[in-house]
């Protein structure tokens, strides 16, 4: 009863409580900056940065541990709106987002827009086909629902499937993203980062479940927003004299598209090799810049770790409120990672690209000396080493052309501080703000998938019987094995986060999203329907992924599948027939430099949209099957007539002590 | 028994008008989404006056997005509506 009163009186008090967290966060960051001014170096800042903000976490974590059922799982269905939307916008941003999208956009220019668009319109799906129905059937989990609605245990087991296949890809890139991170900013190896990283995931999560999660989430937001959105503010009102860079990056983009012709006519880059930033589908086919925003889209809706955070909220109606607050914090990143990206292109356009070798801006050598900015094929470390690497190339004019400069494009975000000559307090603020992002959604995956292991698989599957303490133990030993083994995955560097986040978004898309929207909005559908249209859908999905990935001389010879072709000529990216008579093309498990790994498919398609050829699957099957079979029964149908309704109890009852 | 007749039809009714409403909205969430896009050639050569933003590259990077928004506390409002005309809605 003390836990209920305290947890009321900590529900009403939120504002004030969030409103002096964030209060005491801007005054720690005063703080650094006046210990900075009075000679405190920047290792040590850095330290302080990291230690305070994930023990603020981890303090917040123990403070809102519980042993309840509903708690753990659920948050005990009291999440307002407006918080379960802070929530779920540090769930849904991890380190691709904070780190890797302005990368991104600066690399592929327009055709970038893709990743920005397909992760806010499928807040849409959310909201309007599945989210608010899903609260009002009262699940705890994603396969609660599809075992319900799909009648027993094989719709459970699959859907289990799903989560983890999804959720466990994703959740490596984020302990991935963190490991980075702790290493750039604290100077550890990376792979004890990773496991140090993983540290501050479990405190959060561990203890209190749902309701330790959402509110460090809470907290992780306000960080993450803070520290995105301060460097780029104080950098436009620098250049432009308006603190709101989303408005005035416009001007950066003209000037961008200028430089653009000037470097041509000058002999700075060719037209060959300077992709300009506004031009479209010169990065993807049209086909697969709309087949990503589609699978993105239909992917956010389909991700058990997104969908299970409208589950606490009070009601139904604040379930539809929350996924509109949540797209909004999410809007806030999103709509203004396109400005970091036009801001550091033009500084590497005008401030790098044309320079003499000597004049160049010293923010580049703090970055060349970790190997991520590379200048002449070499890393731009000084001065003496851009001249020397120069010198090595027959005919170089001296001054630094286009094809001379590789930056790595996570270096976009987090130099913007030094590229505005802004004090190292500001960087240390955005590294803890990529920690935040990184935690949070680790925090919410591994969630996600302990969850549905101890309560899908363990308790209604091998033991109904078990006894709340033994059902919470078991939660919580499964989410450390999970995350022991996502961090050891992580620690061996599996490669791309970028492409493997859209994996995780195509698989949990043609696994769950046909089952999703028909159960809830087609009555007719049956459980063998449902069943054999996971099968199938997810099936078709992960056989693309990992044949064009893995085995792409065998998908080439048996499968009938084509090489992906160039976005600006249309013509094929490899030559088949001279690919398949090198000897290693009928090699498996290949790393990346293949020639033919994530080059071939079917009609063109890349491998990261494989949710285009599974979804549509998915919805033809169940359709088909299911009138082949027996109506579903009176009662199930009166069931979905009841999650259709706001009104009266979820339709699901649990056992909550 | 009239009254779950009335049950009945009001289910109905109010589904009905749900469904009208996610169609409408899938609308115009696939012509931000999706059809606006094919035409980002010509409304690039269209520039936003004062702030010169490219038509075409604003409205993937900006303008979508705020009719995503815009378009979710809309139907938070409008569905919320639909239940109460019914009957369906939570209480306060």
């Amino acid at each position: 009863m003390a836990i209920k009163a305290g947890s009321s009186d900590f529900l009403s008090n939120l504002g004030r409580v969030y409103g002096m967290y964030t209060g005491g966060f801007l005054a720690f960051v005063i703080l650094i900056a006046v210990l900075e001014q009075m000679g405190v170096p920047n290792r040590i800042l850095g330290y302080l940065f990291v230690f305070f903000t994930i023990s603020v976490y981890a303090i917040i974590g123990i403070m809102s541990r519980t042993a309840q059922v509903s708690e753990y799982y659920v948050a005990g269905r009291s999440v307002p709106a407006f918080y379960n939307g802070m929530a779920t916008g540090a769930d849904w941003m991890s380190a691709a987002s904070f780190v890797g999208m302005a990368g991104t956009l600066f690399l592929l220019g327009y055709d970038g827009l893709a990743w920005v668009l397909g992760w806010t319109g499928g807040f849409v799906l959310v909201s309007i086909l599945i989210g608010p129905y899903l609260r009002k059937f009262g699940a705890y989990t994603v396969p609660d629902f599809l075992a319900f609605r799909y009648g027993g245990n094989v719709a459970r087991g699959l859907g289990v499937l799903v989560l983890v296949a999804c959720s466990f890809t994703y959740v490596t890139a984020q302990i991935y993203g963190t490991g980075i991170i702790a290493s750039r900013f604290l100077g550890m190896p990376f792979e004890l980062a990773v496991f140090a990283g993983l540290v501050g995931i479990l405190v959060c999560s561990m203890l209190g479940g749902m309701r330790a999660v959402t509110w460090t989430q809470v907290a992780q937001y306000i960080v993450l927003i803070i520290a995105y959105l301060t460097p780029i503010i104080i950098l436009s009102t620098k250049n432009y004299g308006i603190p709101i860079p989303e408005l005035t990056y416009g001007q950066a983009i003209a000037d961008i598209t200028a430089r653009e012709q000037q470097m041509i006519a000058s002999g700075l880059a060719t037209v060959a090799n300077l992709k300009p930033h506004i031009s479209p589908f010169i990065n993807y086919t049209p086909l697969n810049f709309f087949a990503i925003i589609l699978c993105m889209m239909v992917g956010t809706a389909s991700l058990p770790h997104i969908l299970m955070r409208y589950f606490t909220t009070p009601s139904v109606r604040a379930a539809r409120q929350s996924v509109a607050w949540s797209l909004l914090f999410i809007f806030l990143l999103y709509f203004s990672a396109p400005a970091y990206a036009a801001f550091s292109k033009l500084e590497v356009y005008t401030n790098v690209i044309g320079r003499d070798l000597t004049a160049i801006r010293p923010w580049i050598f703090n970055w060349g000396e970790l190997g991520l900015v590379k200048i002449c094929g070499q890393n731009a470390a000084s001065i003496d080493a851009i001249v020397a690497a120069c010198k090595a190339i027959a005919d170089h004019p001296g001054v630094v052309r286009l094809q001379d400069f590789i930056i790595n494009t996570d270096v976009i975000v987090l130099s913007t501080p030094e590229i505005a000559g802004l004090p190292y307090v500001i960087s240390g603020l955005v590294a803890a703000g990529g920690l935040a992002a990184a935690l949070s959604t680790a925090d919410g995956l591994l969630l996600a998938i302990a969850n549905a292991l101890s309560h899908d698989v363990y308790y209604k599957m091998i033991d109904p019987n078990a006894p709340t303490v033994r059902r919470l133990m078991v939660a919580r030993v499964l989410l450390l094995i999970v995350a022991v083994v996502a961090a050891a995955t992580a620690a061996t560097k599996p490669g791309d986060i970028l492409a493997m986040v859209g994996w995780a978004f195509s698989l949990a898309m043609a696994g769950n999203f046909p089952a999703l929207v028909m159960g809830v909005w087609w009555k007719r559908a049956t459980s063998t329907g449902a069943v054999c249209g996971i099968i199938a859908g997810f099936g078709l999905c992960l056989f693309y992924l990992v044949t064009t990935r893995y085995f792409p001389g065998a998908g080439v010879k048996y499968f009938g599948m084509t090489s992906l072709l160039n976005p600006i000529t249309g013509a094929p990216l490899v030559d088949l027939a001279k690919a398949m008579a090198l000897p290693n093309a009928m090699e498996t498990w290949p790393t990346v430099a293949h020639p033919l790994v994530n080059k071939v498919g079917w009609f063109g398609l890349t491998n990261i949209a494989c949710g285009m050829l599974g979804a549509p699957l998915g919805f033809a099957v169940i359709y088909v099957v299911s009138l082949l079979g027996k109506e579903p029964s009176k009662e199930m149908q009166a069931y979905v007539d009841d999650i259709r309704k706001p009104r009266g109890r979820t339709v699901l009852e649990e056992k909550t002590t | 028994m009239p009254e779950s007749t009335d049950l009945k039809q009001r289910e109905e009714a109010h589904w009905a008008k749900t469904s009208r409403l996610m169609l409408t909205h899938l609308g115009v969430w696939f012509f931000f989404g999706y059809v606006i896009h094919m035409f980002v050639v010509p409304l690039n050569k269209i520039t936003i006056p004062i702030l010169n933003f490219p038509l075409g590259f604003y409205m993937a990077a900006q303008g979508s997005l705020i009719v995503f928004v815009v378009m979710l506390f809309m139907f938070a409002k409008q569905q919320d509506k639909i239940d109460r005309e019914f009957g369906f809605a939570e209480e306060d």
